[in-house]
């Protein structure tokens, strides 16, 4: 919590060194800003949603598995039936089975040209209203997608916020440590280990069940909680805890390093600029020079490269998920695909598309605290060297 | 030209660059014999499985395992009647022949086989061949199989016989035939024999045997659950994923900054139309998206790729390079060229690209394990191309047969480390050449 202490007195700085701008003004220019980039997410997101539609129904794959679907359940409704139905006719009892199929079209939109059926479509994965999964069943045995994704978004959400900060931090810290020791030992082995960012979580994630869990057997190999999941609350954090440490583990050592190289290379050209000398000449105190000098012009940046490298991580953590079997979005997935599960697969599109464009928002929000240069229609690369 | 010769110059003073062009060029002269050695279809047959590895052990270790063991592991022996010396008539009944077919081998290992097969073919008139088998053991004792047919073919599992299974009522077979008596999990080493003997009906009937013993190691990346040797795909794989990682980079880097390019160069309209493009490609995940193409349409890695490079095009990659665009479309010789008429497109991809070119082969390079690493996690969700052998195919399949819980090792550490070495050879060398382009990192 220190770190907020740190960005609330660089602000506070920048705030004081900018006489023209009055605080009410950049609270303006900030919520202008935002309102902005929402409005421009929002676009975003509904038309890249409208295009995952677009690709998933090309050919009418989701038309066919809809109607698959319907005949099968309406199959199943007259097999219930089967005693009311007994004396019926053949040709009667097939033409109310071609009747009950037709309602069911009908009453799903199937009937309609592709573009007003694409339409309902957006509407219904934008409210994640994607009906009943074909397979998947959420723990409460609930069918519906949008249950299941909302029961598999916390443990995915757990892993990647947590996994985020310390990463953030540990490469934030580390770099400003090495930008100091510029050629040391440890500068130059963080270098050389730079390149090991390539890979992605997942691949760190089998090493570490093969040290950690097969070979030394002192952490858990998968899951989120202990079977049988413990009694009470503490209990149950502390064995969540446990299951979280291998793949924490692997999301951070497969960021740190092209983190932590990234931004001290950052660090060290800000570093060489005429005002840190004259800062140095006046005498300021090393701590000051960091924070207000090289830390605060280098922030932006920071939080641009930070955005890019997270939504990277996203797609890792999918991968992830499935080499612990941690029960989030990621393992939902997977699970959708050796079934087959159509509706699932759609809406894993549509909240990753949801998770992406709330760590651009997030960041940008950051992003406008920190640059007082940027404003409306500037976009966002105002704060790149 | 010059200009790259002393940027090459420069490169040898980068060791991780040095070491990573080493491996590249290691990766390539090998991606190159085994394509001429092991045919694409040749490898996509052997990839398939089935009848072309029953001779060989499923889950053995690689051989290079029993360097590092204290024992000896057993290896796979095949012992084939047409090397030895084949099927002997011994008598004669009227038109019904007795014969022998005797499989002596030498037995030193420390470990037992994993498995036992006779497999058996017989080319008859009439009626096929009868016959059983006797295990002679080097201190003369014998086990033999009931009677049964040959046929066409036959492939006999000795130690799953009856009468054999009978003989050791409360022991692993193997370990009953290969072992000590009474001395259980010590092998009996020697020259053992295999007899087979039976009656053919007909003079010209020809049988043949072949005995395999499956060794406990086997190859020299040892074999997965379906019994194909490892090494097809461990191989296949370099070749592969070079291909996918540099036409998917190449793909992606190219067409970012031609878009990048074009954007910077009409402005306005144009480059804010690039601009929101690239905010909502952003938005829309790369990985699902490539789970849904390789569910609805289909896995194959060229499919993959395209929509890999599709999806590139407006990535995030457009901002630097606008950036770097925006400084050069200001420079004189740019000024220069639009005053002699000089057409936009001339401009675009004469004079601004090349400008910035030294920038995009870093980058490029840096972004080809990215790509690597993708097809291995599609791979991993179960989305490989069907067909080809790829090393994340051989860690799913891995990872699905509980390798890590089961002790095969192998099985996951080989592909992992290829996948290593791969990405980190071109990650090293594009980092080293980052430096020596852009020259504010030079001294860094």
């Amino acid at each position: 919590m220190k770190e907020e202490e740190t960005l609330e007195e660089t602000e506070k700085y920048a705030v004081d060194s900018l006489e023209d701008e009055s605080s009410s003004g950049d609270a303006a220019r900030i919520a202008k800003y935002i309102l902005f980039r929402t409005l421009l997410l929002m676009m975003s997101v509904v038309i890249g949603v409208y295009l995952v539609i677009l690709v998933a129904n090309m050919g009418g794959q989701v038309d066919d598995i809809r109607r698959a679907e319907i005949s099968y359940n309406v199959s199943m409704q007259l097999m219930a039936m089967q005693d009311q139905l007994g004396d019926m006719p053949a040709e009667e009892r097939r033409e109310f089975e071609r009747q009950l199929r037709e309602r069911e079209e009908r009453r799903l939109g199937l009937d309609q040209p592709f573009i007003l059926r694409s339409f309902v479509y957006l509407r219904d994965a934008l409210t994640l209203d994607l009906g009943r999964a074909e397979q998947l069943t959420s723990d409460t045995g609930s069918r519906r997608v949008r249950r299941i994704i909302l029961e598999r978004l916390p443990p995915t959400l757990l892993l990647m916020i947590t996994s985020f900060f310390i990463l953030f931090f540990i490469a934030l810290f580390v770099a400003l440590f090495l930008s100091r020791r510029y050629g040391s030992k440890l500068d130059r082995a963080i270098v050389t280990l730079a390149p090991t960012s390539a890979a992605p979580s997942w691949f760190y994630g089998v090493f570490l069940i093969l040290i950690f869990s097969t070979v030394a057997g002192i952490l858990p190999r998968g899951g989120m909680v202990g079977a049988p999941p413990p009694e009470g609350t503490l209990p149950y954090a502390l064995s969540v805890l446990r299951h979280a440490i291998l793949p924490v583990t692997a999301l951070v050592i497969a960021g740190v390093f092209i983190q932590i190289y990234n931004w001290r290379t950052f660090f060290l050209i800000y570093s060489q600029e005429d005002y840190v000398e004259m800062a140095k000449a006046k005498g300021l105190s090393r701590r000051n020079i960091e924070l207000k000098y090289i830390l605060r012009p280098t922030l932006p940046p920071i939080i641009t490269s930070f955005a890019m490298a997270l939504i990277f991580r996203w797609m890792g953590s999918i991968v992830l998920e499935r080499v612990f079997n941690w029960p989030g979005l990621g393992r939902m997935l997977f699970e959708a695909i050796g079934l087959y599960d159509v509706p699932v697969i759609v809406g894993a599109q549509v909240i990753f598309a949801y998770l992406l464009a709330f760590t651009v928002f997030f960041l940008d929000i950051i992003y406008a605290i920190l640059d007082p240069r940027v404003k409306v229609g500037q976009g966002s690369e105002g704060g790149k060297a | 030209m010059r200009f790259f010769k002393r940027r090459l110059n420069e490169l040898k003073q980068y060791p991780s660059a040095i070491v990573g062009i080493i491996l590249i060029s290691i990766f390539i002269l090998t991606s190159i014999i085994t394509v001429i050695n092991i045919p694409y279809d040749e490898a996509i047959r052997l990839w398939r499985g089935g009848r072309v590895w029953e001779k060989t052990p499923a889950n053995a270790r690689p051989v290079w395992v029993d360097w590092f063991t204290s024992d000896d592991k057993s290896r796979t022996l095949n012992i084939d009647s047409t090397e030895k010396e084949g099927m002997q008539i011994v008598e004669d009944l009227n038109g019904l022949q007795r014969f022998e077919i005797e499989l002596p081998f030498d037995y030193q290992f420390d470990g037992f086989p994993k498995e036992i097969n006779i497999f058996m073919e017989s080319e008859f008139v009439n009626n096929s061949p009868s016959a059983s088998i006797t295990w002679i053991t080097p201190d003369g004792r014998e086990f033999q199989s009931r009677e049964f047919s040959v046929g066409q073919s036959r492939n006999f599992r000795f130690e799953r016989d009856d009468n054999v299974r009978r003989a050791f009522p409360d022991q692993i077979v193997r370990q009953g035939l290969f072992g000590i008596p009474d001395q259980e999990q010590q092998v009996n080493k020697g020259e053992y024999k295999i007899l087979i003997s039976g009656y053919t009906f007909n003079e010209e009937d020809i049988v043949e045997a072949e005995a395999v013993l499956y060794g406990e190691v086997h190859g020299i990346a040892g074999t997965d659950h379906r019994r194909r040797e490892l090494i097809v795909s461990l191989l296949w794989g370099i070749p592969i994923a070079l291909m996918f990682g540099v036409l998917a980079a190449i793909g992606a880097t190219v067409s970012t900054f031609i878009v990048a390019a074009i954007g910077v160069w009409y402005g306005g309209k144009v480059d804010s139309l690039v601009q929101r493009l690239t905010e909502i490609n952003l938005v829309i995940p790369l990985l699902p998206i490539l789970v849904m193409v390789g569910m609805f349409f289909s896995r194959s890695l060229w499919v993959i790729l395209v929509v890999v490079i599709l999806k590139g095009v407006f990535s995030s990659a457009v901002k630097t390079y606008r950036a770097m665009f925006l400084q050069a479309r200001n420079a004189d010789f740019i000024e220069a060229a639009e005053a002699y008429g000089a057409s936009n497109i001339r401009v675009i991809f004469f004079y601004l690209i090349p400008k910035i070119i030294p920038t995009l082969v870093p980058t490029f390079i840096t972004a080809i394990p990215v790509y690597v690493f993708l097809e291995a996690s599609l791979a991993m969700l179960g989305l490989g191309d069907p067909v080809l052998p790829t090393w994340g195919k051989m860690m799913n399949d891995a990872l699905n047969q509980g390798a890590l819980y089961m002790g095969h090792f192998y099985w996951v550490l080989q592909p992992a480390v290829l996948l290593m070495l791969t990405g980190l050879s071109f990650a090293m060398t594009g980092y080293a050449l980052d430096r020596i382009f852009n020259p504010r990192l030079r001294r860094l």
